[in-house]
């Protein structure tokens, strides 16, 4: 019996992209059947052209080379510069990039849904998204989740 | 080390692209046929046993040389 794991993805950011895209392409491999339904901020990982960022700012727990004040956070740039400086140490790790993982979970089936109801809500446009993605609501996810052996809410 | 039919260098990358890229290989390889897999990200020692008690593919040797991990997977028949 195929083991299902199904993914919400709510969050937009580069840090927040990894969970999803990472358990999923690694359970894909393991042989799950996999689903990951986007929703709000969620549906910025669907974009063809993904420009995802992290922010230090509202972030207390993110490490950074010297302390930076809360009120030195807000200047331009500085998110501009902790993006840079993550992006550059995933790479240096040996850590795949989200549109790396990202392919490897289209290119193993996984299905990814987009929630209508936030498409609808932000104005997104269904061309600006990667092919080959369907839409849904909630009773989609849950009809899927019922039957999953694993349920994650990120 | 055993013998083996295909080697993977995975060395320098992190979680999860050993485990990706092991999968990958041991898909395109007949049943019984093993794979020689190189890794240096530590939390292979955990990670490579779980899969392959979850795919099938059993565990025949692993071990440490020179600060890298070496596991021979061999192709199961699933």
């Amino acid at each position: 019996m195929t083991k299902k794991l199904a993914i919400i993805a709510s969050k937009g950011t580069l840090d927040g992209a990894y969970p999803p895209f990472l358990l999923a392409s690694t359970a894909a491999a393991l042989g799950f059947e996999v689903k990951i339904f986007f929703t709000f901020y969620g549906l910025q990982l669907l974009n063809k052209e993904l420009s995802l960022k992290v922010s230090p700012l509202g972030n207390p727990a993110m490490p950074m080379p010297v302390p930076v004040p809360s009120i030195i956070q807000i200047i331009p740039g500085l998110e501009w510069f902790a993006t840079w400086m993550m992006k550059r140490k995933l790479k240096q790790k040996g850590v795949a990039s989200v549109e790396d993982l990202r392919e490897i979970c289209i290119e193993s089936d996984i299905e990814l849904i987009a929630c209508q109801m936030t498409v609808d809500l932000f104005d997104f446009k269904e061309e600006n998204f990667i092919d080959g993605i369907s839409c849904g609501g909630a009773a989609t996810f849950l009809e899927f989740a019922s039957d999953a052996d694993i349920t994650l809410y990120i | 080390m055993s013998d083996f039919d295909v080697e993977l260098d995975t060395s320098g990358l992190n979680c999860p692209l050993p485990v990706l890229k092991a999968r990958k290989a041991l898909s395109e390889m007949s049943a019984g046929q093993r794979l020689h897999l190189i890794v240096t990200d530590a939390g292979a020692n955990q990670d490579i046993p779980a899969f392959s008690k979850m795919t099938g593919n059993p565990l025949i040797e692993s071990n440490e040389q020179d600060g890298k991990l070496h596991f021979i997977l061999e192709k199961g028949a699933a």
